[in-house]
């Protein structure tokens, strides 16, 4: 049996609660699990004032409510499962390593900043800096997936070195800014200034974009690897057409700026 | 023991213990496709001379490749895992990364794998880039027609070579088609290749020859022509054509199956006997006896 945390109080001001993580609460019953000390504000406080708690910590929790001022859910997460029926404040699963966070509802800036494994999975809208550095970090992402339904914010896979981020809609403007490796899939439209200092990696969108002059054009052809991250992404649930997998994609080489060894990959209209 | 009126022998086929892999090969389309693994399994029959053994396992629909595209199966079996790991890089490196529009990726779940892509990667020169995705690692090579596409460790796991048949038959074309209709119906099991010529093999092999640089040489015992001559015939005097065919699989239970049909198909006018080779059960690890087969034990 899952543990269920409904929210009762919604907070006014930021509830830090990093203590959310599947593997804080494994073994854990109800009365122990509100006992959790979170960080309310500038005051310490404890799981139990804000949620009504349920069940069992056997891997899973689930969190019911508006949690758009609840930081930093699943922070640091190595195994379990995370479901939030819901909207979801900034930090969601940032540096987790393992698990997965699905997340029924939209979910702030900084989603999976910092991630090194898992994935996570929301079916509206996140913030910006998805999948990001934190402000004044080089690498972003090292590994696993982060896959948003809806659209994203500006800096999508800022620094990212590793991994997958696949945005069903549309991208702010600076995806994939600095990118180091990775693959950052963008079935709507880009913003400006996609892959600005980018070293390595692929940016990939199904639309048309404008890009940086320091990008050249090489060819437009079928890249084999991109039906393989778009069969991959199919499987997920987002809605990869028989247009995307099998279309050809212009080949767009950069940043110039770092030797042009990265990609951004462009579905022929 | 008889099976529709064809004699079937009370002995057993000594099969061997080897290491295999699957390997799946994407394709444009299933020509395509096709071509690369006729080629990866081309000169593929024997390890005695070719060094490994290969053969086409199955085509695979589009549905179930990880590109969604048509694809290929090959089984390929060699002495170690290290021999696998060898075969694979050239024959996938020859015969696969140079035929058009292909991708080509490990079939096999297994702890123990062999390095292919991080070493096939090199012929980028440089130009070359990775992608890990859900846990496994691809090599993107650029090549003239866009990009070689091929998965960085195989999966290689102990396996088994050396199953077979012999079917004795009177002349040549009932003893043929006898083998045919053995090899289409053997092929119908997924996880065993036939890997001689459209499955069948005329020259079958003893161990060691009066010739010292050689290691194995004519089987003289099921040679018709020699039947006068040689001491070993094991060949009645009606027997004019001798046919074998060698199974290699990835487990002990296809290879039986394999053969049970190969017998069921093989068992018709023209063919006297069938039997299946073995060295007295002094080398191989595994003794696949007929009677066995065909009564279910």
């Amino acid at each position: 049996m899952s543990l269920t945390l409904t929210m009762k109080n919604t907070p006014e001001v930021p509830l830090e609660a990093d203590a959310i993580c599947p593997e804080r609460f494994e073994g854990l019953g109800a009365a122990q699990a509100a006992a959790i000390a979170v960080l309310y504000g500038n005051r310490r406080a404890q799981l139990g004032d804000f949620f009504g708690i349920e069940g069992q910590g056997d891997g899973e929790i689930r969190l019911v409510g508006d949690c758009r001022r609840v930081k930093r859910i699943g922070a640091g997460m190595t195994r379990g499962r995370l479901v939030i029926d819901g909207d979801v404040g900034m930090h969601l699963g940032a540096g987790m390593s393992g698990g997965t966070i699905v997340v029924k509802g939209n979910a702030g800036d900084l989603l999976g900043v910092e991630m090194l494994g898992g994935a996570i999975e929301v079916t509206g809208n996140a913030g910006h800096l998805v999948g990001s550095a934190i402000r004044g970090g080089a690498v972003g992402v090292r590994g696993g997936e982060i896959i948003v339904h809806g659209n994203v914010g500006n800096e999508t896979g800022s620094g990212m070195r590793r991994g997958l981020i696949a945005v069903g809609g549309n991208a702010g403007d600076f995806t994939g800014v600095n990118l180091l490796a990775g693959t950052v899939v963008v079935l709507g439209e880009l913003g400006w200034r996609s892959g600005a200092g980018m070293k390595r990696g692929s940016i990939v969108s199904a639309r048309s974009a404008d890009l940086l002059p320091t990008f050249s054009y090489a060819c437009t052809y079928r890249p084999v690897m991109l039906r393989l991250v778009l069969a991959h992404l199919r499987q997920r649930g987002l809605p990869v057409t028989e247009a995307h997998l099998s279309g050809r994609y212009g080949r767009w080489s950069g940043d110039a700026v770092e030797m042009n060894r990265g990609e951004i990959l462009l579905l022929e209209q | 023991m008889l099976l529709n009126g064809v004699a079937v022998e009370d002995t057993f086929a000594e099969a061997f213990a080897m290491w295999g892999a699957r390997v799946l090969i994407t394709a444009e389309n299933e020509k395509w496709g096709m071509a690369a693994a006729r080629a990866m399994t081309g000169f593929a029959t024997s390890v005695i001379g070719c060094k490994c053994e290969a053969g086409i396992e199955s085509a695979v629909p589009a549905a179930q490749t990880p590109d969604s595209r048509p694809g290929v199966a090959v089984l390929l079996f060699g002495t170690s895992a290290e021999s696998v790991g060898k075969r694979l890089v050239e024959r996938i490196g020859q015969c696969v990364m140079t035929c058009p529009t292909t991708a080509c990726y490990n079939a096999l779940a297994s702890d123990t794998t062999v390095p292919v892509g991080s070493l096939l990667r090199y012929f980028g020169d440089g130009f070359q880039a990775a992608k890990l995705l859900d846990g496994r690692r691809f090599w993107r090579v650029p090549a003239m027609d866009g990009e070689f596409v091929v998965e960085e460790r195989f999966g290689v796991q102990p396996a088994i070579g050396g199953g077979n048949l012999l079917i004795l038959g009177e002349d040549t074309a009932p003893t043929l088609a006898a083998a045919e209709a053995a090899v289409e119906a053997m092929r119908s099991v997924p996880g065993v290749i036939l890997p001689f010529p459209d499955g069948v093999v005329r020259c079958g092999s003893k161990v060691g020859s009066r010739y010292k640089a050689l290691v194995a040489s004519t089987n003289d015992a099921y040679c018709p022509t020699l039947r006068a001559v040689t001491g070993a015939t094991q060949l009645a005097d009606e027997i004019g054509c001798v046919l074998e065919i060698v199974i290699d699989g990835l487990e002990l239970g296809p290879i039986e199956e394999a053969m049970r049909r190969g017998m069921k198909a093989a068992a018709r006018p023209g063919v006297r006997q069938i039997t299946a080779g073995n060295y007295g059960g002094r080398l191989g690890q595994y003794k696949i006896a007929l009677h066995g087969l065909l009564n279910g034990t």
